[in-house]
């Protein structure tokens, strides 16, 4: 398909990474319809001045490919008219740059609350303020209907946002989310930074997922630049990757449990994260492995007491993880809340590309680990686990694997792969033009993508970083839908959904 | 379970004691300290308010509650409504779409009230500060009694932080001001 649609196309040679063709109006219609036929997966779709992007996967060739078409006067077509999962995307790029989209389904603002002091703050020339009419929640309509408004400050210790249900009793009728709140204009400080103060930004677009978002820049950047990291820096990033990544897979065991008003679980599973956490202090001087990744390499090298901080952990986690995913599988009353709850099901998710566990649980088999094998996963490939019930069980099914394959992962690593070397080198490089670079990296969550231009003055021009969660949170409200009110934290945590990450 | 239940029983607890301070903090008046310890005793319940932060501040946050640091062998509790709070934590560069919800919250919250601000963007000194979408302090919008830095904070600095506000103050000399 992508060869059909771009075969005739000659890709932009400043762009690395995967080949960005320059799409006129009917090539833009082609991948309307393709995504329409589930032929293509949608990856990211973004403004730019006077131009919007996308980037796709095909599933059946496991190509990617990027495309962008100009728009002079500020009016696109739309994706949304083929491809509902473009809705949310072409708002936000409405909201943030002007571009006004044809004939485009929903034309709510999305991230604009009315109270940023201009209107698309990253256009060219930003408009003033104008009031913005109320938002109108999408209705629903039938006998005894009761509406339940959630948010944006919510009980627990969680992240903002609004959640509208329509429940018929306890049952859900409707959710309709409304996010935005927590936007930081992320997008907008990015741009004109040189490449490690933009680092620091880019690393906290989402803090659970820290390192995997100071990962995808830094090779967005560095094929841009056509750099390349020292062996012995790929590895450690990925090291990292994979403590992330079961950090955040123990918590939200332990906290969906907890929402099961399970909270043995979630006591034992926070005393692994926090070995978990502790190991990643010592091997490499911050919990959460915050700035650790920057483009040339890592910013400290794993000392021998950081390797043994990690294996000590990983065989501890071999010890005593059988012994909860024992108590998880053998407890029935636990088994009655997640089994058979919010279900996705696998066509929502091939629509949505769903990524991360949500998409592996609902029969994706996507892990850009395996689909895309950046370094090192090309040289040590990881298990993937695919599910196909799509509820909660099965996330928490593909969670709890994805953990012990990680485990395994990092102990085949550090007891013999790591190379000797250099972990940093300094990106020494003079472009002529501006350069771009996209990057695709699995986060614990799902896959990250960034695209990065980067001009002469080696400043960021550009740079964009799409969370997974914009292709969660819809299916979220897919999954809900049908189930009890009180079954909502459930589910919820069983996406666990980046706000901030969404937000930008 | 059971054998799990035992084994937890029988088992050496792994809550840790709290060390000397080390974070420093940054309150707003020096008698803020043992005004919470004469008025509540040693009991705060907190409610969390996340102003747009990245998580990574909920993160250690959450970590508060575990069995390495147990927040309420101290009385200190996060409790779901700011009407059952005494302390307001504000995480986050406050973005312009939350400050709204902010201002509520606190106006929700029953007097006498107080505000810590957690991590380096509550602070006004994280890397969003200067963004069109962050007001870029919680001080900006409500009166901040006191700032926990970290980016994030770890869970023994905001542990130590909180212990601090609902202590009395020591004897003259003896670790007196933050």
């Amino acid at each position: 398909m992508l060869k059909a649609l771009f075969g005739h196309l000659t890709p932009a040679a400043s762009h690395r990474g995967w080949p960005r063709v320059a799409a006129a109006a009917d090539t833009w219609r082609g991948i309307g319809e393709a995504l329409r036929e589930g032929k293509l997966d949608l990856l990211g779709l973004w403004g730019d001045t006077a131009a919007v992007h996308c980037a796709l996967y095909e599933p059946s060739t496991r190509q990617f490919a990027g495309a962008s078409i100009d728009v002079p006067d500020g009016k696109a077509p739309s994706l949304a008219v083929f491809h509902a999962p473009a809705s949310r995307l072409e708002r936000t790029i409405h909201d943030l740059y002007g571009i006004d989209f044809h004939a485009l389904p929903d034309p709510r603002p999305w991230l604009d609350h009315g109270c940023w002091p201009n209107r698309h703050p990253l256009a060219d020339q930003p408009r003033p303020r104008s009031p913005l009419p109320p938002y109108r929640f999408l209705g629903a309509e039938g006998p005894s209907l009761h509406q339940i408004a959630v948010g944006p400050v919510h009980a627990g210790i969680i992240e903002p946002g609004h959640f509208r249900f329509a429940a018929s009793g306890e049952t859900v009728v409707r959710l309709e989310e409304r996010l935005g709140y927590t936007h930081k204009g992320i997008e907008k400080l990015l741009r004109g930074r040189p490449l490690d103060e933009a680092a620091r930004i880019a690393a906290r677009t989402s803090g659970d997922s820290t390192v995997a978002y100071s990962l995808v820049f830094a090779l967005a950047a560095e094929a841009a630049l056509e750099f390349e990291p020292p062996p012995r820096a790929v590895w450690l990033r990925a090291v990292m990757a994979e403590l992330e990544r079961i950090a955040n897979h123990l918590g939200d065991i332990g906290a969906i449990c907890n929402d099961a008003s399970f909270s043995m679980m979630h006591a034992e599973c926070a005393i692994l994260r926090e070995e978990a956490l502790r190991a990643c202090s010592v091997a490499f001087g911050h919990r959460l492995m915050m700035d650790r990744i920057v483009p040339g390499g890592v910013a400290a090298d794993l000392e021998p007491a950081g390797r043994e901080a990690i294996l000590s952990f990983t065989g501890k986690l071999r010890r005593q993880f059988p012994e909860l995913i024992e108590l998880y599988d053998h407890t029935a009353s636990l088994q009655d809340r997640t089994v058979g709850t919010g279900v996705v099901t696998a066509a929502l998710a091939a629509e949505f590309a769903a990524p991360g566990y949500v998409g592996r649980a609902s029969g994706r088999s996507f892990d850009a680990r395996t689909c895309r094998p950046y370094a090192p996963y090309d040289l040590a490939p990881i298990e993937i686990v695919v599910r196909p019930e799509g509820d909660v069980d099965a996330r928490v099914w593909v969670r709890i694997r994805e953990i012990q394959h990680s485990a395994a992962w990092l102990e085949a690593t550090l007891a013999s792969i790591l190379p000797a070397g250099p972990v940093r080198l300094p990106v020494i490089a003079m472009p002529a033009a501006a350069v771009e670079g996209s990057a695709l990296v699995e986060g614990f969550r799902g896959d990250i993508l960034a695209y990065v231009r980067i001009g002469p003055d080696l400043r960021i021009e550009r740079c964009h970083l799409r969370d997974p969660s914009w292709f969660l949170w819809p299916l979220l409200e897919a999954a809900i839908e049908g189930n009890i009110v009180a079954d909502f934290p459930l589910c919820n945590k069983s996406f666990n959904c980046s706000y901030s990450g969404h937000d930008l | 379970m059971r054998r799990r239940l035992f084994k937890n029983l029988v088992g050496a607890p792994c809550t840790e004691p709290v060390g000397e301070r080390t974070v420093d903090l940054e309150a707003a008046g020096a008698t803020l300290r043992g005004v919470i310890a004469r008025r509540l005793g040693r009991s705060l319940a907190i409610r969390e308010v996340d102003a747009g932060s990245c998580n990574g501040c909920e993160l250690e946050i959450h970590a508060l509650g575990n069995a390495f640091y147990d927040v309420e062998r101290f009385g200190i509790r996060f409790v779901a409504s700011p009407r059952h709070a005494d302390v307001l934590l504000v995480t986050g560069p406050v973005t312009r779409n939350m400050r709204e919800a902010l201002e509520r919250t606190y106006a929700a919250t029953p007097a006498p009230k107080w505000v810590v601000a957690a991590g380096d963007c509550a602070a006004g000194c994280g890397v969003f500060a200067d963004s069109y979408a962050c007001l870029g302090a919680v001080s900006k919008v409500i009166p901040v009694d006191l700032v926990i830095r970290g980016c994030p904070p770890t869970p023994t600095d905001l542990l130590q932080g909180l212990l601090w506000l609902i202590s009395r103050a020591e004897p003259a000399g003896a670790n007196a001001t933050p």
